[in-house]
């Protein structure tokens, strides 16, 4: 199947190029404000919370955070002129409540006489908001360099090799330089320390696209039937089986499920996509699930490297047991507490307790603002990320290369599981993990891979609603299963 | 491509599916219990933020109060009047399960009761915190302070014991206590890891300090209980308390089987005969336990159910407060003959709280009707105004009139003329009656009286004093202790 008839929802029927194409930028930019309005208020929400009342320069940190995101507005204006107008204001909302609610936390830690004065240069929510402006240059930056998402594969492999050294050094560094809080995901230098998983993701991703549109003829035609089901040959198994291995040494070495459960998830979903074959999920999910009662029978037995894994099945189980509920499941416990104490409607902005849960400002981030914005207000919150993954996928659909389509797909699914991944860990529907809850987590890396990814499905999704002007077929089949690496931007 | 990237779009629908559930089910249906759990300490910390009212003994002294503190557990609970009312008041510890009036009225003192709702809707408008409500106690300080240090200062060197003062009109506890007692405020530290190590410490000390004796134990009532036979004789018909009944120095119910009866000396009643009147007032075994057993246990368990024996349901705070539970009293085992001779004497397996015994005495002062005994006077907005008064509620009414007059001459004549004579108060009609339980082989034996006062013909207070292992002489003891903690209570009410 050729791209070009492959194009359901194009604004434009290829061919009749000259049709005026609506960019929807304006639609981009209203959905923007209207998302900067909500942080803004619950911005002045959480003074008023803390403080009990609104300081007159309350308004600065979300005045801010909407310049940036208007500059960022901008570039896509330039770059992506044709991108989907979702997207941006998805991210800006989820990544603007994230600094208020750190800022939030910032407040909640001064004494309450002092709070009202607390500078909005300061704290681990000032942090985040430089972070997020370097992430912003950064996602721009690549849109520049990267003016056709279809340049990627031509360093498909370099990227790829780069995402396995970038996943396998926190797993050969010793202790000190690599791990943090019992998950080796990490190198730290002197005071800089950056999650070299976060990058790896999209790397290995963009690899893991070349490679399927490559081989996904072979994949998915030679084969075995069994069962009425197409079984791949043993020898194409390969590369499934390396990264099988991959994430489970990841599992074992760093000690970390959710970034195994993303590496092998992320690569399952893109074979699934490349190769239309559901025997690929079946194996898939035999392959992990069979990995990780492996890895839970070896750490109640073994131990050993397994030994972490285990504990945090023992605490999901039951995190109340006596035993967990003051140590290993502590967090675990008050992240469920404190979002039962939320309830369904919160206890406002800035009035609950989310400091009673440790590591809230990264991994339980979400527990601490569900506290306070209660069952509705987190279902709004995961409504956006839906909003955004399906976005990502929708842009999947539309765009013509396979290449396009399996990195937008991979990097929506990935996206998708990962906040899946986290909020399932801190709502206790799976062993938790260390993952970053997208755009929202303290944390430079999280937030700059994330802005990347973001960058990526802007750039795809602004070929897919761009109107064709030169014949459509000059670009896209060529990479289409043929051994040629040469694509022309 | 299409179709599976559809597809893996209704995966990623079903993957949020299972989030919006399981967040459902987290924030909704476990809402309350995770809320409410132990281990949760938000709900602390919001408590913490309003002050806990206060609890006021009837002459309005404090017997706990919140002061504000620096930390973040805005007010520091205190109680100034330390060990003699720690039990009755109760603490509230910042981790743990809160006692006594604090656990009884928590809601009230935390300001989250229905009844102080309107209270909760104008700090919605004026943004402050609202203290919460206090409760105003009918203990009376003299009377709670005379029962208190009477059983610490008591001349036979005993370490636990109990003692209840009522107003048998209404049912007012005016004192409840017992020894050892603990003293509270290391117990409600807002540091948690000291606050654990006083209440092990307390916990873990001899004679349970924690335990309030006087309503949540049950002890062998020995020879008060032959006040409860005297009432089963009375309202029978047969007897008044000129009738003469047989004595002796030994008494075996079945002959050749069991121990048989005999008195605490051979001059208390070895005569064959002596009326009710004195054998009550020499407190003659003999004679009680055949009176027991001519009576049958059918009338001897009803008049003890009448007076409130078996009843496990009776609770001394407000209304219907069920957490301050008096422990029931029980009449045992009386199907053998010798069972009900001993069970007649008080011994066997007859077991009474302090608070039973001090009722019984109540409701015989009070002319046969028993008031419902309760701690809780007024409950009292922040603003001071009353929000409800506890009404005196008749409990039962096991004898009638004349017989509680007969019963009152009787226990007059115990003061007066018996063993209860350290009992007396002069100006004032006294009555009461002793006991002294054996308690196991080689243990030392309770001591225990209870009694009355009354002046022209209105009974003013009712006691009961129990010292356990007092041994010989204990019951004595208990008369000279419950005369003072009556004559604290008379100089109360005024010279009238």
């Amino acid at each position: 199947m050729t791209a070009a008839t492959e194009q359901p929802v194009s604004p434009v029927p290829s061919g009749s190029a000259q049709r005026r194409v609506p960019t929807r930028r304006n639609a981009e930019l209203l959905l923007l404000l209207l998302a900067m309005v909500l942080v803004t208020v619950f911005s002045a929400a959480v003074e008023e919370g803390l403080t009990g009342g609104v300081s007159p320069d309350f308004w600065v940190p979300p005045l801010l955070l909407t310049l940036v995101f208007l500059v960022a507005h901008i570039a896509v204006r330039i770059l992506t002129p044709y991108a989907d107008p979702a997207i941006l204001p998805c991210v800006a909302l989820l990544n603007g409540i994230g600094v208020s609610f750190l800022r939030r936390l910032d407040l909640g830690r001064q004494p309450a006489a002092q709070r009202a004065n607390y500078s909005s240069f300061a704290g681990d929510g000032f942090h985040q908001f430089t972070w997020t402006i370097i992430a912003i240059v950064v996602a721009i930056v690549a849109l520049v360099i990267i003016r056709d998402h279809r340049t990627l594969s031509r360093y498909a492999y370099t990227l790829g090799f780069a995402g396995i050294v970038l996943v396998l050094i926190p797993a050969v560094l010793p202790g000190r330089f690599s791990e943090i809080n019992g998950a080796k995901l990490w190198i730290r230098v002197g005071g800089f320390q950056i999650q070299p998983g976060e990058f790896a993701k999209l790397l290995l991703l963009s690899f893991f696209a070349y490679y399927l549109v490559r081989k996904r003829e072979v994949l998915s035609l030679a084969s075995k039937r069994i069962l009425g089901i197409d079984f791949p040959r043993a020898r194409d198994l390969g590369p499934v089986l390396v990264v099988w291995g991959l994430s489970l040494m990841v599992l074992v070495v760093e000690k970390d499920l959710g970034t195994s459960l993303m590496y092998f998830g992320m690569f399952v979903a893109t074979l699934y996509v490349a190769t239309e074959r559901v025997s690929w999920l079946i194996i898939g999910l035999l392959l992990f699930f069979g990995g990780t009662f492996l890895a839970n029978v070896l750490g109640a037995t073994v131990g050993g490297p397994f030994a972490n894994f285990h504990q945090r099945v023992e605490i999901w189980l039951n995190p109340f047991d006596p035993k967990l509920v003051n140590t290993t499941g502590y967090q675990l416990v008050q992240s469920l507490l404190g979002l039962g104490t939320g309830g369904l409607f919160g206890s406002g902005p800035g009035v609950g307790n989310p400091s009673k849960v440790p590591f809230v400002k990264n991994d339980f981030i979400f527990a601490g603002i569900g506290e306070e914005i209660g069952l509705f207000g987190l279902t709004a919150l995961l409504l956006v990320y839906l909003v955004f993954v399906e976005r990502g996928l929708r842009t999947a659909i539309a765009v013509r290369d396979s290449f396009g389509k399996l990195l937008a797909g991979g990097l929506a699914f990935t996206f998708a599981l990962q906040v899946f991944v986290m909020v399932g860990g801190v709502t206790k529907l799976i062993p938790l993990t260390g993952q970053t809850t997208p755009f929202m987590s303290a944390g430079g890396s999280s937030l700059m891979a994330n802005w990347l990814l973001a960058a990526m499905i802007l750039r795809i999704s602004d070929s897919a609603r761009r109107p064709v002007v030169e014949a459509p077929a000059a670009a896209a089949p060529k990479l289409s299963g043929l051994a040629t690496e040469v694509v022309r931007p | 491509m299409n179709a599976p990237l559809r597809r893996v779009g209704v995966v990623v629908l079903i993957l949020f599916a299972l989030l919006f559930i399981n967040l459902n089910w987290v924030q909704g249906y476990k809402a309350n219990a995770y809320r409410n759990d132990p281990h949760n300490g938000r709900v602390l910390l919001s408590e913490y933020q309003r002050e806990r009212g206060r609890i006021l003994l009837a002459g309005g002294e404090v017997a706990a109060q919140s002061v504000a503190t620096t930390d973040n557990l805005k007010y520091q609970r205190r109680y100034p009047l330390g060990a003699a009312y720690a039990q009755v008041v109760g603490y509230k510890p910042v981790t743990g399960a809160a006692t006594g009036i604090e656990r009884a009225e928590n809601d009230f003192l935390a300001g989250t009761a229905d009844s102080l709702f309107t209270e909760r809707v104008k700090d919605l408008f004026t943004g402050n915190r609202t203290p919460g409500g206090n409760v105003l106690l009918t203990i009376d300080k003299k009377v709670q302070d005379a029962a208190y240090n009477g059983l610490l200062t008591n001349q036979k060197g005993v370490t636990s014991g109990a003692a209840v003062a009522l107003d048998p009109k209404t049912g007012k506890i005016l004192a409840l206590t017992s020894i050892p007692s603990f003293d509270p405020n290391p117990l409600v530290s807002h540091d948690t890891t000291a606050a654990g190590a006083a209440y092990t410490r307390a916990n873990s000390a001899a004679g349970n300090p924690l335990l309030l004796k006087a309503t949540g134990d049950v002890y062998p009532p020995a020879s008060t209980m032959k006040v409860i036979i005297s009432a089963a004789a009375l309202s029978s018909g047969q007897y008044t308390p000129q009738t003469p009944i047989p004595a002796t120095n030994s008494y075996s119910p079945i002959p050749g089987s069991g121990h048989p009866i005999t008195n605490s000396s051979p001059n208390t009643c070895p005569q064959p005969t002596l009326t009710l009147l004195e054998a009550l007032t020499v407190s003659c075994n003999t004679a009680f336990a055949r009176l027991g057993v001519t009576l049958g246990a059918d009338q001897v368990t009803s008049m003890a159910q009448a007076f409130g024996f078996e009843d496990g349901g009776l609770t001394i705070t407000g209304t219907d407060n069920q957490s301050m539970p008096v422990a029931a009293s029980h009449t045992g085992d009386l199907s053998d003959k010798n069972f009900l001779a001993q069970s007649s004497i008080g011994q066997y397996n007859v077991r009474e709280s302090p608070m039973q015994n001090a009722l019984i005495a109540a409701t015989i002062a009070n002319g046969g009707v028993q008031m419902r005994p309760y701690l809780v006077d007024k409950l009292q907005a922040p603003d001071l105004n009353i929000i409800s008064t506890t009404q005196p509620k008749t409990l039962r009414t096991p004898i009638q009139p004349q017989v509680a007059a007969q019963l009152q001459d009787m226990m007059v004549s115990v003061v007066q003329n018996g063993t209860g004579q350290n009992a007396q108060i002069p100006g004032y009609r006294v009555g009461g009656k002793t006991g002294t339980a054996q308690n196991g082989e080689g243990a030392d034996a309770h001591g225990w009286f209870i009694g009355w006062a009354m002046k022209d013909n209105q009974p003013i207070v009712a006691v009961c004093v129990f010292l356990q292992q007092a041994g010989p002489g204990g019951s004595a003891e208990a008369a000279r202790i419950g005369g003072n903690i009556m004559q604290a209570a008379i100089s109360e009410k005024g010279p009238n």
